[in-house]
């Protein structure tokens, strides 16, 4: 299962300090897991939700860290991309993997996949015993869909106006979490259903 | 991307006002009384959400307001479901009764309903509701839309397994069964009706679905079969193959208990009848839900496994493809684990599919699960797997190191299976090379697997190979980094920058000196001789990000490796340790700050090492004295000749090991001192800083110790002390820029100058029996001074 699917910055931001990131989408999946866990249970549930903010950030931050030392490590140069040229993106993208020690901030070991998109970073959460190859192809495919309907390669805000588009989105080929094993014909009868919707 | 607009965004919603904010929340309520739902309605709930999700702290909604959007998450309108469900989810969870939700409303529960009971359940009872109520919801005839259902199930599962009951165990595997193995193999309605390309045939011919290379689908329906428009059923098989693996992970553990009350509840299945009848896959029929999902899984994966062998029309089936033989095996090896006669059926199997793939290195990923199947049953099957392991090791670390994911899951591989390779393939530490040009080529991403994995690379037959390895791992980095350089650009660059290294790389005279570093396997020597000239070669290295990267995580590692390297050495190995620490102090990659980092492990280790085996000082004693009697040493690596020269102090004397001659002594006494006149009497050599005072005071602290042993030492130290405090009575010195550093060394001087007057105090003081530093007070009666003195002093109050 797929624990949360983030969308933050990875370029400095203005009023942060280098190594801060700012979150533009978080879904975490699933109950919260300071429900079930011993030490977390008697907190209110507004503390439950602040805990689960924190993990969200420290994620992101790791992911950053991960994205900006790969870049640097591999000297290649950003190139800005024109709306249109999403699917080329998205396949073209720097990619890895981070691993989530155990307590560092979830309860399990996870794996954090990423791929950095110029100034956007998209991850995925995964537990372990993962496919990590089909996560691998969905978190391609959903950056795809979220820069085409967001239109992110522009210079709007819709990714924050607009979140519930990534929320159907992520209804259909990432329901609950379950990364699915589509083939074309069913990827694209999920993909007429979020079309339907994003043009109402 | 992200720009201006969107950070003043986020601003805005993070310090909206609270007057400002409930004439937001009144006038959002108005839209929502509206029958007929607004664009406005739309987008001030968009606004909603940024607002409440922008904070970490939670705000609180007006009552009537969550009362709207409770409503919502029914309407009929998906945008709505998941407008209200997102926005809920931002606030603090809702009572059951708040949210009108009672078990009965089965159908009712659209997938953003479910996604925020889920995510605000607040005990594991409501977990085990809403399961329950799912379950019961699959049961009847399937509505529209419950495809969601078996996602939901599955989340909760991952949090909390013992949520699903016998009875839901046993239904649900039913399903399973059903819909993986007897999903409809003709085209789902869509078909026949769906217009588009189709010309307008009233023929209702059902039409079979087919593979993905167009072929008709002769046998039973899975992922990889292909069709206009999909049945019900078909859908349910996606998501059930899709939940698979974790569903057998979870229920299916050889562990849980659940394997013998199974076969209580069948009582017409004899236990031993079970393990013959999976042997064979014809009456499967008789077995219990749980067996008989275990069969249809086999069945299903072993098909997949076939229909990967065609060739797909389109690039994401191919990726399909790939995907689903790393799960078909990983599904295989969890029946195989549950039941081991089924490795008997499923060997040839993954053997036939090593063949097909271990040529390509395009199909390493799917190589893992196949090498983990082959550590799990190769030995029940009685399999020969050394070509797995030659791959696995020799191959993949060697060629695609720098494939991100490749490196994570084989690292991954080893660190969760480390016992049982370390069983069954215990040669995987002698490919430590190849391991470690993951961590050259990567090593913020890989180094915390490195920190788990390296200890159990550390034999006594490898350790002083790995230890010059890990010292030369930037050198490794730089040489990575030229291999790709080499094979992507072309020979000659016309006008560009040549890199120095890149044509050393490519000279054939040099190639040994490369070869080596890029070498697979330990065992054909520790180094190589010409290393300072490789360092030469590759000084334009000691800039790039990779090797800098990497030189920054040596440090971390020589730690571990030292910690783990006194377990298994014996004083031999640890003697030729020490030598290899003092060669190679001046022999590093010149990359700022590395040789002082790495100095300063030497120096800690170097200690440790002494203090565990004092005789070792002896027995080098040789080799450290040529480090401590030259003077160019104080000032290119302080801290280790410090360190040196410390040692020798302490642990060259006959009780630490009886060899300790008064000539040996006398020997590196006289290095010492001459070494010491040396740096008191005259300025640093130009480019060179003045020696800190630790250096000079170990040496007067030494040599005090050794002419403690040595009486007619003595006079030699003293009369020098009393020349060093006459010569810095008069002021400053050329070798000693600071007058506090000054002070301190000449007060020390004065100590060990009154300290010798009296030989045999000195010799109790600088060279105590061993029963002195190895304290026992608190065991020992007759030194138990803490003792004594507590009772002396109770004695005197009692007065």
């Amino acid at each position: 299962m797929v624990r949360c699917f983030l969308i933050h910055t990875v370029c400095p931001v203005g009023a942060l300090s280098a190594g801060e990131t700012r979150v533009l989408y978080s879904r975490v999946f699933g109950p919260d897991e300071a429900l079930l866990s011993e030490r977390h249970r008697e907190r209110s549930p507004e503390e439950r939700r602040l805990l689960q903010k924190e993990k969200i950030l420290v994620v992101a931050r790791k992911v950053l860290s991960a994205i900006s030392l790969s870049r640097e490590a591999s000297g290649r140069l950003l190139i800005e991309h024109a709306p249109g040229e999403e699917a080329l993106v998205s396949q073209d993208a720097d990619s890895g993997v981070v691993r989530l020690r155990s307590g560092h901030p979830f309860s399990e070991e996870m794996s954090a996949l990423w791929l950095g998109v110029q100034s956007l970073g998209f991850s995925l959460v995964c537990e372990p015993h993962e496919n990590l190859l089909l996560a691998e192809g969905t978190l391609r495919n959903l950056t795809r869909h979220c820069l085409e309907e967001l239109h992110m390669l522009g210079q709007g805000s819709e990714v924050l106006l607009k979140s519930s588009r990534i929320d159907v989105l992520l209804s259909r080929l990432l329901p609950h979490g379950q990364l699915l094993f589509l083939n074309h014909r069913f990827a694209q009868s999920l993909e007429k259903e979020v079309a339907a919707y994003m043009a109402k | 991307m992200y720009s201006h607009g969107s950070e003043s965004l986020i601003k805005q919603a993070r310090e909206i006002q609270e007057p400002e904010l409930q004439k937001f929340y009144s006038r959002l309520c108005k839209l929502l009384q509206v029958k007929e739902l607004s664009h406005e309605a739309v987008d001030s709930l968009g606004r909603l959400h940024l607002i409440l999700a922008a904070n970490k702290y939670t705000r609180m909604l007006p009552s009537e307001l969550e009362q709207r959007l409770v409503s919502l998450l029914s309407s009929p309108a998906e945008q709505f479901q998941v407008l209200s469900s997102a926005v809920l989810r931002e606030t603090l969870p809702l009572s059951g009764q708040e949210l009108n939700y009672s078990p009965e409303n089965a159908c009712l529960l659209n997938s953003h309903y479910a996604s925020l009971l889920l995510s605000q359940a607040g005990t594991r009872a409501d977990l085990s509701s809403l399961c329950a109520q799912l379950i019961r919801s699959l049961e009847s005839r399937p509505c529209e839309g419950l495809t969601h259902t078996l996602p939901v199930l599955n989340t909760i599962l991952s949090h909390s397994p013992e949520c699903l009951t016998e009875d839901h165990m046993t239904l649900l595997s039913k399903k399973l069964v059903d819909w993986l193995r007897y999903a409809s193999i003709i085209q789902g309605g869509g078909a026949a009706s769906s217009g588009g390309f189709f010309t307008v045939s009233r023929s209702r011919q059902p039409v079979p679905t087919a593979e993905l290379d167009g072929t008709v689908s002769g046998d039973f329906f899975t992922v990889l079969c292909v069709g206009q428009g999909f049945t019900e059923d078909q859908w349910m098989n996606v998501y059930s193959f899709s939940m698979l693996r974790h569903w057998l992970l979870t229920y299916h553990s050889v562990s849980s208990g659940n394997a013998a009350t199974d076969t209580d509840d069948r009582s017409e299945v004899d236990g031993s009848v079970v393990s013959i009848v999976s042997a064979t896959s014809s009456s499967s029929r008789l077995l219990p839900p749980k067996e008989r999902l275990r069969e249809k899984a086999f069945q299903y994966c072993q098909r997949l496994i076939e229909q990967c062998d065609r060739k797909a029309h389109k690039k994401m089936d191919t990726e399909l493809q790939r995907a689903c033989l790393v799960e078909a095996v990983c599904v295989l090896d969890c029946v195989c684990v549950e039941d081991p006669s089924l490795v008997y059926r499923a060997f040839p199997c993954i053997k036939a599919l090593f063949g097909r793939l271990n040529s390509e290195l395009s199909f390493a990923r799917i190589l893992l699960p196949i090498a983990q199947f082959y550590l799990n049953h190769g030995e029940l099957a009685a399999v020969d797997c050394d070509s797995v392991w030659k791959l696995v090791f020799g191959r993949f670390p060697a060629e695609l190191f720098n494939d991100p994911f490749l490196a994570h899951e084989l690292l991954r591989f080893l660190r969760l299976n480390l016992e049982s390779v370390q069983l069954r393939a215990p040669q995987y530490t002698r490919f430590f090379p190849n391991l470690l040009k993951f961590l050259a080529w990567d090593s913020p991403a890989v180094v915390d697997d490195f920190v788990d994995l390296l200890p159990s690379l550390v034999t006594a037959g490898t350790a002083v190979e790995l230890l010059h390895t890990l010292l030369d791992l930037p050198c490794l980095s730089a040489t990575l980094v030229l291999q790709l350089r080499s094979t992507c650009l072309p020979i000659s660059e016309p006008g560009g920058r040549g890199l120095l290294s890149l044509d050393a790389f490519r000279n054939p005279s040099y190639r040994g000196l490369f070869l080596f570093l890029l070498r697979a396997e330990a065992g054909s020597g520790d180094t190589i001789e010409r290393l300072g000239r490789l360092h030469k070669l590759l000084a334009e290295a000691a800039d790039w990000p990779r090797v800098v990267r990497c030189a920054q995580t040596v440090p971390v590692l020589l730690h571990i490796y030292f910690n783990s390297v006194v377990a298994v050495a014996d004083e031999k190995l640890l003697a030729h340790l020490i030598l290899v620490m003092l060669e190679r102090s001046s022999l590093l990659l010149n990359i700022p700050t590395y040789s002082k980092e790495i100095h300063r492990v030497f120096s800690c280790h170097l200690l440790r090492l002494c203090k565990l085996h004092p005789s070792l000082v002896v027995d080098q004693s040789h080799e450290l004295l040529e480090i401590a009697g030259t003077t160019a040493n104080v000032y290119s690596k302080e801290e280790i000749y410090t360190h040196v020269v410390w040692v020798l102090g302490e642990y060259l004397s006959a009780s630490s090991d009886s060899r300790c001659s008064v000539r040996l002594i006398t020997s590196c006494f006289e290095a010492l001192e001459a070494v010491l006149f040396e740096i008191t009497s005259s300025a640093p050599p130009p480019g060179a800083v003045c020696p800190a005072p630790k250096v000079i005071t170990s040496l007067m602290s030494a040599l005090a110790k050794l002419a403690s042993r040595s009486h007619d030492l003595i006079p030699r130290v003293s009369l020098f002390l009393s020349k060093l405090r006459t010569v810095t009575r008069g002021g400053s010195v050329v070798w000693c820029s600071d007058e506090e550093d000054l002070a301190a060394i000449v007060t020390r001087g004065e100590e060990l100058w009154s300290l010798l007057k009296a030989p045999g105090v000195a010799q109790s003081a600088l060279t105590p029996p061993p029963h002195v530093t190895t304290a026992r007070w608190h065991r020992d009666t007759n030194v138990a001074m803490p003792l004594q003195l507590r009772l002396l002093t109770s004695l005197t109050h009692s007065r």
